[in-house]
């Protein structure tokens, strides 16, 4: 074989006394694309910070065409032509586009900036990844999805001969994919070595070549991707078969009551006259294109976002939430979708996060540290969390654990209705049957639950009913045999179901979204 | 949700040494160990209780600085209204003299003064912050200016003096004491005992603390995120309004140069204690530990006469910047 562009050989390291890989090898051959596939905590983003040059490892070595990498700084690595696409963006927020594009190595002509030159070729590598965005556009103004096109284009608008890239798919829609996927395709094919993580599966199957997958920090296999079948690689990735990923739905009674109904809910800038009942012990799953509107709707009953019209009533009741605490009041308690930005504070530790929602529940003047303790130990054992010590921050475990955390703390309020919001984004397949068998239980205990959540087997699989979204609009509230995934994407897309035309002159980040989308 | 692998190391604390929390007691030793090798009348009670009556002002005006600021804001304008609420203090007693008589029912109507003025700054800062949605630099810079310039005014540009026989009568909250103990040390420490109670054990001090650190998360978590920044300004002002009431006593006058500079010695004494400026992490005795160090460096330099007394805030500087980097490095090895 010939010689790797990348190469790691025994690669060890460890943070303090503990060591989170083990001796792990990998390569990257000229013109591959080389999935790296495991649970949140295996060992996969520490592998990358190895291979990017952000970490040194404890002890092994990493080549680049066969000379070893030296680890003296960030730019050493990119100098090499190796590239990490961060899966937190690393964009300057208040800066342009092409000033992202181009920050730390600006074009110049004399002293002064070209600012000419960067605004061309910043243009012609987003027109390559058909990416809609003005160069002059700031940061702050773009969506989830943009910024991470952003991202990929500042690392592609470089001499890049491997792109390591860490589930660059976690926020984009599947027609951004699919241009992502061409791009990397056509990467692969100018001789460019590519290392891909991602949770979904399917991905993994259809563009790369080969796959190497860790487990807890060691090395378990890497096989050209061709030999394996996603349920395969699962099996690789857990070390057990994964049965039954979802458990069999166990419907509401049929004359269980209505607990929360909404009518007519505004939104403004993103959700229209949208309406719904939720019944005791049902699980009522939100599908829709990403900038639907199902996440703005849901902050928008809870009060989190201005609601201009729009009623609510909880078991029959007009209920009033005006800001998130009436709506915990009324037994309603929400999972964000955004736990690094607004579910968990990252630099404290797990007991304050994990009581921060419901700490009126322990003592009435001064907070009773012994009972947070406790129920720190309950939470870390009801819902597996797994960690070393209990007093690390809450940044340094992984997404599995914080979601689980996450979850433990909207728990704390003990709530009849639960709503979540892309409850399994970015986590393993072994944490997401966790989560699921949690929603499931805690559904067939009498609980009700709003579902959010792009992936569709998540929504098939665990819902009994499905309201479908579109740019702002309920199109469709699906229920029985309609519940499967060619008729949710026809009344997601709008081929089927409530016209959205009513909505014109109504233009909204939404709309853009979607535009987006179906370019 | 069932656990399908327990976890599976020990959950014990991490030992090691933790810079952040125990630097400024350190630096506090380290800086009573110097004045007593430069000179032995350092450690005389004498000095001690000087040394800590001086530091009561910026002390209590330190210990509601630091929720301000471990809630993510800053409060500029507590100087000022320092200025201010002993001007009109002064204003207010003098005025009443004639009617009530000097006694103790007009010093307690000042103080009634004091403490209201203070509340209403706190409220008027707080409300421009949470409400009008402005940063809170901003807002107190401009209230800085707005109080600085009223006690101007109010004094003509001149000295606001309190009347003789109030100032006689009043004189005791300043010079007076139980047990040896100045009263001024009394309140600090009982001010202090207070916020390091609300800081570490009530809610809302753990809710101030998770404001610093994401508002976003502190909204998400159903935390009334407007009314605690408010109670945080408010707390302020009180903090405020109680050294107002032992300072004046100490000269029984005030004008445009009264508590100058204090916010930023307040400020310094937060950071010296280990409190983030960005906010999510408060220490109230810390702060009280880096406004004893402030008053001790100026008390040491004046013992030992080897240093010029100007180079006071030489040294204060060169102390605020090592502490911030002290916190850097521990925070960088987290």
């Amino acid at each position: 074989m010939a010689e790797p562009l990348l190469a790691a050989f025994g690669v060890t390291k460890s943070f303090g006394p503990v060591e989170v890989l083990h001796g792990v090898d990998f390569t990257v051959q000229r013109g591959e694309v080389h999935a790296l596939v495991g649970e949140n905590g295996a060992g996969k983003s520490t592998l990358m910070k190895i291979l990017s040059g952000f970490h040194q490892p404890t002890s092994g070595a990493v080549r680049v065409d066969g000379r070893p990498m030296s680890f003296s700084g960030i730019g050493t690595a990119e100098a090499a032509g190796v590239v990490l696409i961060h899966q937190e963006f690393n964009l300057a927020e208040h800066l342009t586009v092409e000033e992202n594009i181009f920050l730390g190595r600006e074009l110049r002509r004399g002293p002064f900036l070209n600012k000419r030159a960067m605004r061309e070729r910043s243009l012609a590598v987003l027109a390559e990844l058909e990416c809609p965005v003005d160069p002059r556009a700031r940061v702050r103004d773009l969506a989830v999805s943009e910024r991470q096109m952003v991202e990929i284009a500042k690392a592609m608008s470089r001499e890049v001969r491997v792109l390591i890239m860490d589930e660059p798919t976690a926020v984009l829609t599947g027609t951004e994919s699919a241009v992502l996927f061409g791009l990397i395709r056509r990467l692969r094919d100018q001789g460019v070595g590519i290392v891909y993580t991602s949770h979904k599966l399917d991905e993994v199957r259809a563009i790369t070549d080969r796959v190497t997958v860790l487990r807890d920090g060691h090395h378990i296999a890497t096989r050209p991707t061709a030999e394996l079948t996603e349920d395969g690689i699962a099996q690789l990735m857990v070390g057990r078969a994964i049965s039954d990923l979802f458990p069999a739905k166990t419907p509401p009674a049929p004359d269980a009551p209505v607990v929360l109904e909404a009518l007519g809910i505004d939104v403004p800038g993103w959700v229209r006259g949208a309406g719904f009942d939720l019944r005791r012990g049902e699980i009522l799953g939100f599908a829709g294109l990403i900038g639907a509107g199902r996440t703005e709707l849901a902050e928008g009953l809870l009060g989190l976002r201005r609601r201009t019209a729009g009623t609510l009533s909880r078991n029959g009741e007009p209920l009033r939430v005006r800001r998130l605490e009436d709506a915990v009041a009324a037994g309603i308690a929400y999972l964000t979708e955004d736990r690094k930005g607004k579910g968990l504070l990252l630099a404290k530790g797990l007991q304050p996060n994990l009581t921060l929602l419901a700490l009126d529940r322990y003592g009435r003047v001064f907070v009773d540290e012994r009972r947070e303790a406790a129920a720190l130990e309950r939470a870390v054992t009801e819902f597996d969390i797994r960690v070393r010590t209990l007093d690390v921050p809450v940044g340094s475990l992984s997404g599995g654990n914080q979601q689980k955390l996450l979850l433990a703390k909207t728990m704390q309020v003990d709530p009849e209705i639960l709503i979540v919001d892309e409850p399994t984004r970015g986590i393993d397949i072994g944490t997401k049957q966790q989560i699921y068998r949690f929603l499931h239980e805690f559904a067939r205990r009498g609980g009700s639950v709003i579902l959010i959540s792009s992936e569709m087997p998540e929504i098939i699989g665990l819902s009994h009913r499905v309201v479908v979204m579109r740019s702002g609009v309920v199109t469709g509230i699906l229920e029985g045999d309609e519940v499967e995934e060619g008729e949710i994407v026809r009344y997601a897309t709008g081929l089927k179901g409530r016209t959205v035309d009513g909505l014109k002159g109504f233009t909204s980040k939404g709309d853009a979204h979607d535009a987006v989308g179906h370019a | 949700m069932t656990p399908s692998v327990m976890p599976e190391a020990a959950r014990k604390p991490s030992s090691g040494f933790d810079l952040k929390l125990y630097g400024p007691f350190l630096a506090l030793a380290a800086l009573i160990v110097l004045g007593t090798i430069v000179n032995p009348v350092f450690l005389s009670p004498g000095n001690i209780g000087n040394v800590l009556t001086r530091t009561a002002f910026i002390g209590i005006i330190a210990v509601g600085a630091t929720f301000v600021i471990t809630a993510g804001g800053i409060d500029l304008s507590v100087g000022s209204l320092a200025a201010f609420a002993s001007g009109v203090m002064i204003v207010v007693m003098n005025a009443l003299v004639g009617s009530m008589g000097a006694g103790l029912p007009v010093i307690l109507v000042g103080v009634l003064v004091a403490l209201g003025l203070g509340l209403a700054a706190g409220l008027v800062n707080g409300l421009l912050v949470t409400k009008g949605r402005m940063e809170a630099f901003i807002v107190t810079l401009g209230t800085m200016g707005i109080f600085r310039s009223l006690v101007t005014y109010i004094a003509d540009g001149g000295t606001l003096s309190l009347n003789s026989e109030i100032r006689t009568i009043y004189r005791p909250v300043y010079y007076g004491g139980v047990f040896g103990i100045s009263y001024p040390i009394l309140a600090f420490a009982v001010v202090a005992l207070i916020g390091a109670l609300i800081m570490y054990r009530t809610r809302f001090g753990r809710y101030c603390a998770a404001i610093g650190s994401s508002e976003d998360v502190a909204r998400y978590s159903a935390i009334n995120v407007d009314r605690v920044k408010l109670l945080a300004f408010v707390l302020q002002g009180i903090c405020v309004a109680i050294a107002v009431v032992i300072y004046v006593p100490r000269l029984g006058s005030a004008s445009a140069t009264t508590g100058l500079l204090w916010e930023l010695e307040a400020i310094a004494a937060v950071i010296i204690g280990g409190t983030m400026l960005k906010g999510g992490y408060g220490r109230i005795w810390g702060t009280v530990v880096g406004a004893v160090m402030l008053t001790l460096i100026d008390n040491i330099l004046n013992l030992t006469g080897a240093i010029s007394v100007y180079l006071n805030g030489t040294i204060q500087g060169v102390i605020i910047i090592v502490a911030v980097l002290l916190q850097r490095g521990t925070a960088a090895r987290r």
